[in-house]
């Protein structure tokens, strides 16, 4: 059997930067690693000492693409330390904003960052002359979740209006009920989203995995969960995330890896469907089946597959949310008074990579004394290592070229977000 | 022809890059007069040959691979952007500088930590010449598209050298002073239309201090509404800790 050495530096169309490493001698994986090269920024140092309300609007500078992801789940973690209760008004404007983010995130993923490879190009930007209409309708879908961030939060990107504990500012009517005939006029794009992908073909790989995700008993967990919930270990309440999330220290990379008690394990979209699959609306369902995902899926090139599924569900959620804030006659302005005191919480979402923990303890002044923070990729670099390893063995008579890009797109899939999980993982020792 | 244009990141969330991709219809407009030739972010392609026209560039400097490279970027680039808080001012990732390097270390990582590479967070401005910044945390999409119209066509882009409380005026927002808010915006760049405080936030300075700014004038004023200094003086250092900590 021929050597292989592959020195994917910078993987390209990814958030953040990482490498790829493999090196086969006579057939026997010798070295295989995705090494995180990005620099980290060490958040959890410097927000030591700030002010309790500084935690969002710093924390949400970890990641431009899940930006809202952060700020929700650094909100609860403080609103749980403050013993602070929002209003349904609140939470629905919150549920809202967080829909347009994974709207725009897996728009983003899947027709600019994995559509290229599918359609045999370096990049969207050919696409644009071959494929017009497609770029175009994805820059339409992609427009319309930024919106939603921006008419709910001010901005999608490191967001203004989401503060503990209330919006300082309510949108207007006019303005939703403007996104909710955007949202319905979105339905027949996301009808030809379908189709296309349906004529395009992910690798055939799966590899047995463990799967974990947020669980809400009343809705598909995005913005919040009641409980983990792991296809292997089963339920861990929330505050005891650390019981679920074990993180090491691995000496290639930048961010530390994670495992459950079973081993390494898979958050994100296709998570998410598999754990909580029956909570789907049914037409979420039906474009599930179209596009031959069913749970539970062990092929992780399907991820791309599953954010599609979702993207039907958070449009839909969006128009629901919008109904419901409009009809309760809910868009008023919110007390904005916070009573300040001692106290530790954790915060959890579901953002567009996965789930995501922030844990605060601040001081009876309001000063942060403590945090923890566990991001999606983070927990899912350990999980895609594994994955390599498994499908190395079964692409290895390919050229070395089709390998490295095999690799990269499989990299791809988990839609990692480098800069996240370099800045924050924090290990703890035992 | 075209002006050859790559995109770059050094330490940061990334979220400028992102920020572009938002301008999305407008984008095709731009890409109409730019040839964007590299940026990992987007793209697989790689600039061939590698001189550029015009390199944007996000994120501070914080380690010494990021020095080696962007000493690089600058060699082949004729016009050298700095976009967005982290490249501008040094940003959010100064604030760590105010430890020693191996404490941080120790604190996130561990005993772990002492294999990175981390050095104190300087803006691209302390590591080679800049010709042009473009403030904000992250940019305005709109301030963006005119910068790069500007230098594409051979024009020098300005911001504008007034507080962003001009801005905020003519939204006809309510000062959040009278909020008892904090609000950076008497000091801050104007620019970015005001949002935060459109949004009923105060100004964070993200875009840094505007020319010749009246610093004690707002201390004084925070002090009246009731803010003490330290609580002013930890809204100051969000973004603008690196030049704080040079003056000190």
């Amino acid at each position: 059997m021929s050597d292989v050495k592959i020195h994917v530096e910078d993987v390209t169309r990814v958030e953040g930067h990482g490498d790829v490493i493999l090196d086969v001698q006579s057939g026997e994986i010798k070295e295989l690693k995705l090494a995180i090269t990005e620099s980290p920024r060490f958040f959890e140092a410097f927000l030591l000492g700030r002010k309790w309300y500084d935690a969002a609007h710093i924390t949400c500078r970890i990641c431009g693409i899940c930006s809202i992801g952060h700020t929700s789940a650094s909100l609860q973690a403080m609103e749980n330390a403050l013993g602070v209760q929002i209003s349904e008004q609140t939470l629905l404007l919150r549920r809202l904003a967080f829909a347009g983010e994974t709207l725009q995130s897996h728009y983003l993923h899947a027709f600019y960052l994995v559509a290229p490879d599918l359609l045999g190009v370096p990049s969207v930007l050919p696409l644009v002359a071959s494929h017009p209409d497609v770029v175009k309708m994805a820059l339409r879908l992609k427009r319309l979740g930024n919106d939603i961030c921006c008419t709910v939060a001010g901005r999608h990107i490191h967001a203004c209006a989401m503060k503990v504990p209330a919006f300082p500012k309510s949108p207007k009517a006019e303005d939703l009920l403007a996104l909710k005939q955007r949202l319905i006029a979105s339905v027949p794009d996301l009808h030809a989203t379908v189709a296309l992908l349906k004529t395009l073909s992910l690798p055939a790989f799966e590899r047995e995995m463990e799967f974990t995700a947020l669980h809400h008993p009343d809705e598909y967990a995005l913005y919040r969960g009641e409980v983990i919930r792991s296809t292997v270990t089963g339920d861990t309440a929330i505050p005891d995330y650390k019981n679920q999330v074990r993180e090491f220290v691995v000496p290639h990379s930048h961010a530390k890896q994670v495992a459950s008690a079973a081993g390494p394990y898979m958050v994100g979209a296709l998570a998410r469907f598999n754990i909580n699959y029956d909570q789907l609306r049914p037409e979420s369902k039906e474009v599930a089946e179209a596009l031959g995902l069913q749970p539970i899926c062990y092929n992780p090139f399907m991820n791309t597959i599953a954010q599609v599924v979702e993207c039907v569900e958070c449009t839909l959620d969006g128009i629901e949310f919008i109904d419901r804030l409009v009809d309760g006659d809910m868009l008023h302005d919110e007390d904005m008074t916070v009573k300040v005191k001692a106290g530790r919480g954790v915060g959890a979402a579901d953002v567009p990579r996965g789930t995501l923990f922030h844990e605060y303890a601040i001081d009876d002044e309001g000063t942060i004394v403590d945090c923890n923070l566990i991001i999606p990729t983070g927990q899912n670099l350990n999980n895609i290592e594994h994955d390599m390893r498994a499908l190395v063995p079964q692409i290895l008579d390919q050229p070395q070229e089709k390998i490295a890009l095999t690799l990269e797109m499989l990299v791809r899939a988990y839609d990692p977000c480098i800069s996240c999980a370099t800045h924050l993982l924090k290990v703890e020792f035992v | 022809m075209k002006p050859r244009v790559g995109m770059f990141a050094f330490t940061c969330c990334e979220g400028c890059g992102l920020a572009v991709i938002e301008c999305e219809n407008e984008l095709l407009d731009v890409l109409n007069l730019i040839n964007l030739v590299e940026w990992r972010e987007g793209l697989s392609e790689k600039a061939d040959p590698p001189e550029l026209d015009i390199a944007l560039v996000e994120g501070s400097i914080s380690t010494h691979t990021d020095e080696r490279k962007l000493k690089a970027i600058r060699e082949r680039a004729k016009v050298l952007v700095a976009i967005g808080a982290c490249a501008h001012t040094g940003g959010l990732n100064a604030l760590k500088n105010r430890y020693g390097m191996q404490e941080v270390k120790q604190m996130v990582y561990g005993d772990a930590g002492q294999q990175f590479d981390t050095i104190p967070a300087r803006p691209l401005s302390a590591v080679v010449p800049v010709d042009l910044f473009l403030p904000g945390c992250p940019i305005d999409r709109n301030e963006f598209m005119t910068v790069v119209r500007d230098v594409a066509l051979g024009k020098t882009p300005s911001l504008p050298s007034y507080p962003l409380c001009v801005e905020c005026k003519k939204k006809e927002n309510v000062c959040v002073f009278f909020k008892g808010m904090n609000c950076m915006g008497p000091v801050t760049r104007a620019g970015c239309g005001a949002i935060c405080p459109t949004f009923g936030d105060g100004c964070e300075g993200c875009r840094g201090l505007v020319d010749n700014p009246n610093e004690q004038a707002h201390k004084e004023t925070l002090a009246e509404a009731g803010l003490s200094l330290d609580e002013v003086l930890k809204h100051f250092d969000m973004f603008n800790s690196y030049q704080e900590d040079q003056h000190a």
